[in-house]
């Protein structure tokens, strides 16, 4: 018996462990191959940060991307977040016309593939003129997140206990007193998690930008380094693009060790992001 | 009235763009002067015409097939080792994991260094053993490509699809496989014969979101493979955009959308049935 557990402990160790190394190594690796000397990049003695210094020089230059990154994520996550709560409070708290038909609607986002609907943006967006803006692909961003956010929004808003925002109606708050002062503090959790995807969606989002942006200085950082790669005279820049996946990876990363509970409840309930 | 925010962008950014990309696809359409009016059914005659479009349908399903086995096998193993609390459990799980938070164009392009023999570690280790004396060329050949994508993909979302099965382990009852022991069966059996049918849920939301996913594939090779050698991994999202912005032809890219629209309802919606079948059984 015991020999037998002691058989099942090492194999577990040694399969899962053998496994984790697999997935670790790749992280590892560009971490390590961003700062290493090599050949064909920006760093050819010793170790050092030239890669990141190629990137900071890099056409509209890193902090632009980074920039536009941002800002395009913290405009996704306001109008998420924006949508969302009034909407998960209105499909939780209350009765209107076409209540049932607008949850389907927003629901049936799912099943229309992110692709159809980018080349009928690409024009809607240029009449109105928000093409080639960031604004504009924040608004394409959000439109994909809200059937998880306004999912998430609505039990949020559900598990709330009615007589919480009772007392406060009787106290002669409106409706929206309610949601500002009493509520917005009970549904905090599903707003971390609906927040927390939308900037991971739109920090890493590829298609998009490339179907919308075609100005470099208003590229993300994800299609900045990817175009970095095609850089003139088919001179390729190995470490540079190494050390901007690095950049890219790290909120994500980070964002990951500290919002993990949120995330997982994202992932759960997510049963129905798709 | 509070709905009304969401309801008046759903109706801008959703229903319009889809009667558009309905009429886009019956009319000429090109990238910059514009709509010339109908030509129906021209854009979707034109597809079927085009001589990459049925090696992009078929190279699309094969890598759809290949990587839903792979990953939901893996994954299925992973969840079983990761399921029960014992020491170091958690750092596995976060091991497992962690590629899952980055995002698949990121992933993509660390996979293109990694695979690269300029500064792709693999080549060297290789070397070094005595295995190989010349670089593998990883995305060189249509069938190399395919493979270097696939284990591209697995890595990075291989825990996610742990992530899901192993909620769903855990919320089968212990005394299920109490009882299954008492009668005596063995824990194959009681794999094949409890935790796969009790699974079924989690197995089939990880099957359409798996599906789904693979069948819309983009990021990956248009970073990793971008399309070659010789077009050999083109998938059909990769064609709407190269109609669109290589071609110029939005009525053709529309059609195409159109096109991966419905095959992708009629897709989802045979596989809600069948789920939808199970659960009454």
């Amino acid at each position: 018996m015991r020999l037998q557990r002691a058989i099942g402990n090492t194999s577990f160790w040694v399969f899962g462990g053998g496994l984790a190394i697999m997935f670790l190594v790749p992280l590892i690796w560009t971490a390590v191959a961003s700062v290493s000397p090599h050949g064909a990049t920006a760093q050819q003695d010793g170790y050092g940060f030239n890669n990141y210094r190629t990137l900071t020089e890099y056409d509209a230059g890193l902090l632009t991307y980074l920039w536009n990154s941002a800002y395009v994520s913290i405009l996704t996550v306001v109008f998420t977040l924006g949508l969302s709560l009034l909407g998960g409070y209105a499909f939780a708290r209350f009765r209107f016309p076409g209540r049932d038909a607008l949850f389907l609607l927003i629901i049936a986002i799912l099943m229309v593939p992110y692709a159809t609907l980018l080349v009928p943006l690409w024009v809607l967006l240029g009449e109105l003129g928000l093409r080639n803006s960031l604004f504009g692909l924040a608004l394409v961003l959000t439109l994909y997140q809200l059937p998880f956010s306004m999912f998430m929004m609505r039990i949020s808003f559900e598990a709330v206990p009615r007589e919480i925002e009772e007392s406060a109606l009787v106290d002669g708050c409106g409706t929206f007193g309610v949601l500002r002062r009493v509520l917005v503090f009970a549904v905090w959790p599903g707003m971390i998690t609906v927040g927390l995807f939308a900037f991971l969606h739109a920090w890493n989002d590829f298609i998009a930008p490339l179907f919308m942006i075609n100005d470099s200085s208003r590229y993300p950082l994800s299609l900045a380094i990817a175009t970095l790669r095609q850089q003139t005279m088919g001179a390729v820049d190995f470490g540079a693009t190494q050390a901007g996946v690095v950049i890219m990876a790290l909120p994500c990363l980070l964002l990951f060790v500290l919002l993990q509970r949120h995330y997982v409840r994202g992932f759960m309930s997510g049963a129905l992001k798709g | 009235m509070y709905a009304a925010p969401a309801g008046v962008f759903v109706l801008l950014l959703f229903v319009v763009p889809l009667l558009l990309v309905g009429q886009m696809s019956a009319s000429e359409w090109p990238l910059l002067q514009g709509s010339r009016g109908i030509n129906l059914p021209d854009n979707y005659a034109g597809i079927a015409d085009d001589r990459l479009f049925w090696p992009a349908v078929g190279f699309t399903l094969k890598y759809t097939v290949i990587v839903v086995v792979v990953l939901l096998v893996l994954a299925m193993g992973m969840a079983l080792l990761v399921q029960e609390r014992r020491r170091g459990v958690g750092f596995l799980r976060t091991a497992y994991f962690l590629p899952v938070s980055l995002g698949l164009a990121s992933a993509s392009l660390l996979f293109w260094g990694f695979y690269s023999p300029q500064i792709g570690p693999i080549d060297p280790i290789l070397e070094w053993l005595g295995i190989t004396d010349e670089p593998i060329r990883w995305i060189g050949t249509p069938n190399m490509a395919l493979f270097s994508s696939i284990v591209l993909v697995v890595w990075k979302f291989a825990g996610f699809f742990m992530l899901i099965l192993m909620v769903g382990l855990q919320s089968i009852p212990n005394e299920v496989y109490e009882a299954a022991r008492v009668d005596g069966a063995s824990k194959v059996q009681s794999f094949f014969r409890i935790t796969l049918p009790l699974l079924r849920p989690s197995i089939a939301l990880c099957l359409i979101i798996s599906i789904t996913g693979s069948l819309l594939a983009f990021d990956q090779f248009f970073i990793l493979t971008n399309g070659g050698p010789d077009n050999s991994t083109t998938t059909v999202v990769m064609m709407i955009y190269r109609e669109a912005f290589r071609r110029f032809d939005l009525g053709s890219a529309a059609a195409l959308s159109v096109v991966v629209l419905l095959v992708l309802l009629v897709i989802n919606i045979a596989q809600f049935r069948y789920l939808r079948r199970g659960a009454d059984d």
